[in-house]
């Protein structure tokens, strides 16, 4: 791993009430590295991940991302999360907007371009995940995938340093799949730093550069796809993706 | 004289329609001012507490949940009467006009209050999250991404809340406002004959009925593109 990791969490505990969810986790992310946060529903995967741009605050532990102290209050977080792209799960495109808006939206309140720049650089966003044509759209016109796909846009639009994925395909139809990982896989193309809580096995083992196995709260194992899956080391690892492979 | 006849005397008079027409027009007037006034200060009020409520602020929510219950519980025309009868003893006289658009206004607020913030926190997490992690601040996001939606949410209830609430502008008669009522009240008192009432009606119709079809524009207008 290279020595000045872009991601660089140590430590991490998180308590909801009497929840212990997190229990001192470190993860460091090289440049262009796409790391896999795989394991158990309740492992902690999207906590940590919801950590890495304070969408969560960790109740112990220190976050750096892109050289920026994510915890210290001093820290303009709305400025260093533009630096941090986000895919959620249920895609949470606002319903109120067209494509086109949903992208445009950060980019000229946050970023405070004109609207003409400002769209024609959404315009540009949409057309990396394919969507140019369906830019008028609104989200309820669009397909589960294509609004995935317009989720992406709004975050890569801001031109982030890493991307976070918390279980990008987990609710699309299986045909609707396909589509958004093939733009998460242009994406590593072009050398953005990833980090992807996800089931996709398949894609995981095609396209990550790591795997990081949790389960209660803590890692358990991390390596290279090939050996995570063909060889794991662990009794939790090893139970845990043969259930997955039965799939 | 037949029933009929005696029904059609009481409150078809046409003769004393004419004579108290103009007064139940003036009536009309005043009764669409307060009712403007009510729904402009109501409403915006309204959203100003639900806007407040949304920072989350512990001491000032209690403070506005307990205003806003307050003005939920006591009948409007309880808070006429001591806005008119009771304030003049703490040295404050409000007019009949005022402190019924007073008492409606802060009786509207409270409801479109508990309105708005329903809508607010019926707008799912995941659009905050989604927004924040953009880097649009707070207000931003309340104001870009969070109160649209909870606009449109709110629109059905809060016309229904709205139209209930100005119709309580009858209510300032009592206070001797000349409203529609209030006139209405007068012309049947010094002509002993209930035809100024049907006049009355007949004017909260035309004043109310546009209103109540305005309502259900704005729902289909406000509805998703879907």
């Amino acid at each position: 791993m290279s020595p000045a990791p872009i991601v660089d969490a140590r430590a991490i505990h998180k308590h909801f009430g009497h929840l212990h969810v997190l229990r001192g986790v470190d993860l460091q992310v090289a440049e262009k590295e796409l790391v896999f946060l795989i394991g158990p529903s309740g492992s902690g995967k999207s906590t940590l991940l919801r950590c890495l741009n304070r969408l969560e605050e960790p109740s112990a532990g220190s976050v750096t991302v892109d050289g920026i102290d994510m915890l210290d209050p001093r820290t303009d977080i709305n400025k260093a999360r533009q630096r941090i792209g986000m895919v959620f799960q249920s895609f949470n495109l606002y319903p109120h907007m067209t494509a086109l808006g949903n992208v445009a939206l950060a980019l000229r309140k946050v970023q405070g371009l004109p609207r003409a720049d400002a769209e024609a650089k959404a315009q540009a966003a949409l057309e990396r995940v394919h969507l140019a044509d369906r830019a008028d759209h609104y989200p309820a016109q669009l397909s589960g995938g294509q609004q995935q796909r317009v989720a992406i846009a709004r975050a890569i639009a801001l031109e982030p340093r890493v991307m976070l994925f918390d279980e990008p395909t987990s609710a699309l139809d299986p045909e609707l799949v396909g589509g958004v990982l093939a733009v998460m896989r242009e994406l590593r193309e072009d050398g953005m730093t990833m980090v992807v809580v996800s089931h996709e096995m398949g894609f995981a083992r095609a396209a990550a550069d790591r795997v990081v196995f949790m389960a209660d709260g803590l890692i358990v194992e991390t390596g290279p796809p090939g050996e995570i899956f063909a060889n794991p080391q662990h009794e939790r690892t090893r139970a845990f993706i043969s259930q997955i492979e039965r799939h | 004289m037949t029933g009929w006849e005696r029904f059609t005397d009481s409150f078809f008079n046409a003769r004393v329609m004419a004579e108290y027409l103009p007064k139940i027009v003036d009536g009309f007037v005043l009764t669409v001012w307060l009712a403007l006034l009510i729904i402009v200060a109501g409403l915006a009020l309204g959203l100003l507490l639900a806007v407040l409520r949304a920072f989350g602020l512990r001491p000032l929510n209690w403070l506005i949940v307990f205003t806003v219950d307050l003005f939920r519980a006591l009948p409007p025309l309880v808070i006429i009467v001591l806005l008119f009868f009771g304030l003049p003893n703490a040295g404050i006289e409000l007019s009949g006009f005022v402190a019924s658009w007073l008492a409606l206004t802060l009786v509207l607020m409270a409801f479109a209050e508990e309105i708005f913030w329903a809508g607010i926190t019926s707008v799912p997490k995941g659009q905050w999250e989604a927004a924040r992690s953009t880097g649009l601040g707070f207000v931003q996001t309340l104001a870009f991404v969070v109160l649209p939606q909870a606009l449109r949410i709110t629109i059905p209830p809060l016309t229904n809340r709205t139209i209930a609430i100005t119709k309580g502008t009858a209510l300032a008669s009592v206070v001797a406002v000349q409203d529609i009522l209030g006139a209405a009240n007068a012309g049947v008192s010094f002509s002993f004959n209930p035809s100024p009432l049907t006049l009355g009606a007949i004017a909260y119709l035309i004043l109310f009925f546009p209103v109540v079809v305005l309502g259900r524009w704005i729902e289909t207008r406000f509805a998703w593109r879907r």
